[in-house]
């Protein structure tokens, strides 16, 4: 058993790609020792911004005899076939070996050295090499077929015991010699094997392994904060980052001019940060510190006093522009900044800044008028029952009317739409600001600042602040209602305009960051319990395309509201020709598919998610979960699962006959009328049943007892429904599994009486329909 | 070499700027380099030099090194500012093909000019440098010394859209940067230019650039005739075109070089919107490309 050590050095390899580089090279190396019948589950990778390394351990120093058999012809079949077999082999009659009337080739293969095999891995994974870039370089780039490494590759090291591996790449020729670190040790140092390789690169001013690298960063850093009496703000990419630029570590604390304590802390640590990669420091009270952590690459003779000089001197500068950025910012009211923005173009097929903001502006005062945000403070998240407030949604005739619950505390709700559309109106004036010039990541923060400098409403400020929250999973989802308001109405505003022109995300191009905008959405209609239906926004904005302007949103009126329950296309292009291309329903099928994704970390099952929007119609997301869940929780049970069997024993049967399926849209109250389901469910065998009442030809007990739970669950499950009930519609749908276990038992639905069958599969198909009413449980797996 | 010329500082002096340039230009000729002169037009980075676009393309060898001054009409603040000025210089030296050792070689011009690195810390940071207006790209890093930027350290991988066959290095040192480093000043203006010699006193950047800042500041942002300004990036542009139906690669390229400087300055001035700067840019880039492939061509070179 023999240890490898491969090291292939570069020039500077980017901070960030030595960790998926170390990943790639283990996974390319082991799959060539694969090629070769050679396994290792030893191999420990290292990287450092100039070198790339591994060991293996424990190679055995041949690989194992191979005997390979391959199946020929029968001893019985015609002269030719065997001809054939021995042509494909190679071998003659008389090495052929018969087993059971069969020939059969047997070749052994002699077992490799495993420094031959090493020889031809190594230019096999240095030419597969997966880096994000890479490049040509030197003499051989007079063509473009030369070597790409992430930069010129000037050195491998290939030990196999204490053998050199021969072998050669791209004029590098495997040797025993690398060097150290780059100003310590700059000479040639002679690698004796695998054993000794970390400790001499130690010596030389080299810490190999970038676990150690980081700790020593961590451990250092901190350890400087402290000595000044100030806590490190940690931050491990940072830690990468700075053990991907050093082969030698020294972190030094330096300081800054209290002067720029007056930019705001988050200025200060993004430019730390981001332009200079240094850590920052609190004091005793939180508060961030004139004091910074840089990261030499070398222990400097004089204690690292003039690294430490040079590097405030460039921090002073960077703030020194902060600063001025910052003040200069501050003499400029923000209306006058906003109305700078119809310069700023948003989308060529969308207009200015200036026009998005006057939409998001309307649409926050409409959001917080309509009682959707602020109007009913959210109920507890761990109830699954939902009584929604019914906001903006019921429509006429519905028997409920939009509730009036009492506005947000303190404030009047005319009162929070001003505030909402006023926040909304700023929101992006800081886009042209100089320091959101120099810092795009600061957008929203900036303008935060600057309208509490401004005096503006406290909730204003933060609404403006926050209005980009959240950005992906794990981000803070806003609860205040005028940020939630600017923040919901900024998202929906960019989806629905974007999907309105048709530029949705393909594959892996999502340019203008949709799908996480749809989640932002989502986070937050879930976190603060609201109900916003979608559709009316998308033809509130797809309105524009008739009239010119926008208007308040409206609601849908009746026969559009219908054409869009049951999915019917050509039905809405007739009722509103010009504003409807299917961009809505596949906006709607956008969140259905962030929702799986968002509901997945959850653990919500996605087939119960597309259960539910199958019904079609629901555009209403939380009212949509509350179903999910509890549909969940229901088919959890042994009800459930006994019933879902039974189900799908109905239903396979009825696709079986052709009986049609019925639709049942999910959306609660939505049959207008308030009694509950209008059935659409077309008769069982049209023509045969026509007249025919299903339960005086009911002849066996369990058909009649299946009738007779169906009359009772049916209407109770719809009207569960109708309340958004849906726990209570599970236990409707409970009711039936006995029956229909029963009826299954004790009858046979393909009746030689026509009559009796017919009567029978229309028992099933009622029984699918009062499944339906909840959730398509056709999509439900297992 | 240094230490022969009646000028010299006295050791442990820093250099002045004129002597950093000397020291460069000194050690690059010693590495085999042509010493040029600036290229008599304005333009906003040394790349932009025929002496790198031209000669990165096609097979010849091609070593040289010189100092470029640099316009970038956006970046003027009237002298007031001690690190931003809207006229600067850059040292640039471009080896083709990139020697194995250009990084040694790159480090020991650092240390001609008095950097000692047993005291600073220098540091490759990975930075990939891209131009649309050449429709030019290539892989390196910014030199750090001591958390500052020195230089750009670049392998061009493509130029004026074609593959570079072989790959040139490029190094483009900051030189007021370096010189403030060097001579641990706050402010540009501050730098000593010069050594005093016999009755020539030593004299300030600030004594032969601030004026120059300040007036040409006020001409960028507001003095500048607009009108006559779309004007010449007409002609420019008109100018290259003829150029390149008369098969002329070389003034095709400066006129597209006029014309991205007319450019500058009409950005400088905030009269090209959001929307219409990417078409302006678009413009340039296809005269330059043209210009690139123009040369190409007349070389007799393959894509």
């Amino acid at each position: 058993m023999t240890d490898f050590l491969l090291e292939l050095r570069s020039e500077e390899i980017p901070a960030r790609m030595q960790d998926k580089a170390r990943d790639d090279l283990a996974r390319l190396f082991a799959a060539e020792l694969a090629k070769a019948g050679l396994h290792t589950d030893a191999i420990v990778t290292f990287a450092t911004p100039r070198r790339l390394a591994l060991i293996a351990r424990d190679l055995p120093d041949a690989t194992a005899a191979v005997s390979e058999e391959t199946k020929g012809p029968k001893t019985s079949a015609p002269p030719q076939a065997l001809e054939g077999f021995l042509r494909k082999t190679g071998l003659t009659r008389e090495q052929l070996v018969e087993r059971d009337g069969v020939f059969f080739a047997v070749v052994e293969r002699a077992g490799r050295a495993t420094a031959d095999v090493l020889a031809e891995a190594i230019p096999a994974v240095i030419g597969a090499f997966p880096w994000p870039k890479s490049m040509r370089w030197g003499e051989a780039s007079r063509t473009t077929e030369s070597l790409r490494w992430v930069r010129p590759l000037q050195g491998i090291v290939a030990l196999f015991g204490e053998d050199v591996v021969p072998c050669e790449i791209a004029g590098v020729v495997a040797g025993a010699a690398t060097v150290g670190h780059r100003f310590h040790h700059p000479g040639v140092i002679t690698i004796g094997s695998a054993s000794d390789y970390v400790e001499k690169l130690h010596a030389c001013h080299v810490v190999v392994d970038q676990d150690e690298r980081r700790a020593l960063i961590r451990e250092r850093a901190s350890a400087l904060a402290e000595a000044a009496g100030l806590a490190l703000v940690e931050d491990e990419g940072l830690v990468a980052e700075n053990a991907g630029l050093t082969e030698w570590p020294v972190p030094l604390l330096g300081r800054f001019d209290d002067a720029f304590l007056s930019v705001p802390p988050e200025v200060i640590q993004l430019t730390a940060r981001v332009n200079q990669k240094y850590f920052v420091c609190r004091d005793r009270e939180g508060k961030l510190a004139n004091a910074f952590v840089c990261t030499a690459n070398i222990d400097a003779v004089d204690g690292g006093a003039k690294i430490v000089e040079g590097n405030q001197k460039v921090l002073a500068a960077r703030l020194s522009d902060a600063k001025f950025f910052y003040e200069t910012d501050l003499k400029v009211p923000l209306e006058e900044q906003a109305a700078k923005l119809d310069r700023i173009v948003f989308h060529e097929k969308l207009g200015t800044v200036a026009d998005k903001v006057d939409r998001v502006a309307k649409l926050a005062r409409w959001l917080v008028e309509e009682g959707i945000v602020g109007g009913s403070s959210p109920s507890s998240a761990t109830t699954t029952v939902v009584t929604p407030a019914q906001a903006g949604v019921s429509r006429d005739g519905a028997g409920q009317e939009p509730h009036e619950t009492p506005a947000f505390a303190g404030a009047t709700k005319e009162a929070l739409a001003d505030l909402a559309e006023r926040a909304a109106r700023l929101a992006k004036a800081d886009l042209v600001t100089g320091m959101v010039g120099e810092f795009p990541e600061l957008q929203g923060l900036m303008g935060g600042y600057y309208a509490a400098a401004q005096g503006e409403d406290p909730r204003v400020a933060a609404a403006i602040r926050d209005h980009y929250k959240p950005v992906g999973q794990g981000d803070d989802v806003p609860t205040d209602p005028v940020t939630v308001a600017v923040s919901l109405a900024d998202k929906l505003d960019t989806l629905i305009q974007f999907f309105r022109v048709g530029d949705k995300p393909t594959g892996s191009k999502d340019p203008f960051a949709l799908r996480r905008a749809a989640l932002g959405v989502l986070q937050t209609i879930i976190a603060n319990r609201l109900h916003l239906r979608l559709m009316p926004l998308f033809l509130w904005f797809s309105r524009k395309e008739e009239t010119g302007r926008y208007d308040q949103p409206s609601l849908l009126e009746g026969p559009i509201e219908e054409a869009f329950v049951t999915r019917d296309l050509g039905n809405l292009e007739t009722l509103s020709p010009r504003i409807l291309s299917g961009n809505g329903l596949a906006l709607i099928d956008f969140f259905a598919d962030r929702l799986k994704v968002q509901q997945r970390e959850a653990g919500v099952r996605h087939d119960l998610i597309d259960a539910v929007f199958a019904l079609g119609g629901e555009d209403d997301l939380v009212r949509l979960l509350a179903r999910v869940r509890a549909l969940q929780a229901f088919v959890g049970t042994e009800d459930g699962a006994n019933l879902l069997a039974g189900y799908k024993r109905a239903a396979n049967i009825l696709k079986k006959e052709g009986v049609p399926q019925s639709v049942t849209p999910a959306q609660a109250g939505v049959s207008g009328d308030g009694a509950g389901q209008e059935p659409r469910e077309a008769p069982a065998s049209a023509g045969a049943t026509a007249g025919v009442d299903a339960t005086s030809v009911a002849t066996e007990p369990a058909e009649a007892a299946l009738g007779a739970a169906l009359d009772a669950a049916e209407p109770a499950a719809a009207d569960a429904v109708a309340r958004e009930d849906f726990e209570a519609a599970m236990a409707a749908l409970a009711t039936l599994r006995a029956p229909i276990d029963a009826f299954f038992e004790a009858v046979m639905v393909n009746d030689p009486d026509p009559a009796k069958r017919a009567a029978r599969l229309d028992l099933l198909a009622r029984v699918r329909k009062a499944v339906h009413t909840v959730a398509d449980f056709s999509k439900i797996e297992g | 070499m240094a230490a022969s010329h009646p000028s010299a500082p006295a050791p442990g002096e820093p250099l002045s700027f004129q002597r950093m340039i000397l020291t460069l230009h000194d050690y690059w000729s010693a590495h085999g380099c042509l010493i040029l002169q600036p290229y008599d037009m304005e333009m906003g980075a040394g790349t932009f030099h025929p002496a790198t676009t031209l000669r990165a393309l096609g097979p010849n060898p091609w070593n040289a090194a010189f100092v470029q001054p640099c316009r970038r009409p956006t970046d003027g603040r009237y002298g007031e500012n001690p690190n931003r000025l809207q006229h600067y210089y850059q040292y640039q030296v471009i080896l083709k093909p990139s020697p194995p050792d250009l990084q040694e070689l790159y480090l020991g011009s650092l240390a001609a000019i008095g950097i000692d690195f047993t005291r600073h810390d220098i540091r490759f940071v990975e930075d990939d440098w891209e131009s649309p207006t050449l429709g030019a790209w290539g892989l390196g890093w910014e030199v750090w010394c001591d958390g500052m930027e020195v230089t750009q350290f670049t392998y061009f991988q493509q130029m004026g859209g074609f593959d570079c066959k072989p790959v040139a290095g490029e190094l483009t040192y900051g030189l007021e940067r370096l010189a403030l480093y060097l001579q641990n000043k706050d402010s540009v203006y501050d730098l000593a230019f010069n050594d005093a010699q016999g009755n020539q006193p030593q004299m300030t950047y600030g004594d032969v650039f601030l004026e120059n800042e300040r007036q040409m500041s006020a001409w960028n942002f507001e003095v500048a005739d607009t009108e006559r300004l779309f004007d010449l990036f007409r002609k420019a542009t008109a100018e290259c075109e003829s150029c390149l139906e008369a098969k002329l690669p070389i003034p095709a390229y400066e006129q597209a070089i006029k014309a991205s400087h007319v450019f500058n300055l009409l950005q400088a001035r905030g009269v090209i919107s959001v929307a219409e700067r990417q078409a302006y840019m678009g413009r340039v880039r296809d005269l330059a490309k043209g210009a690139c492939a123009a040369w190409m061509e007349k070389n007799g070179w393959a894509a």
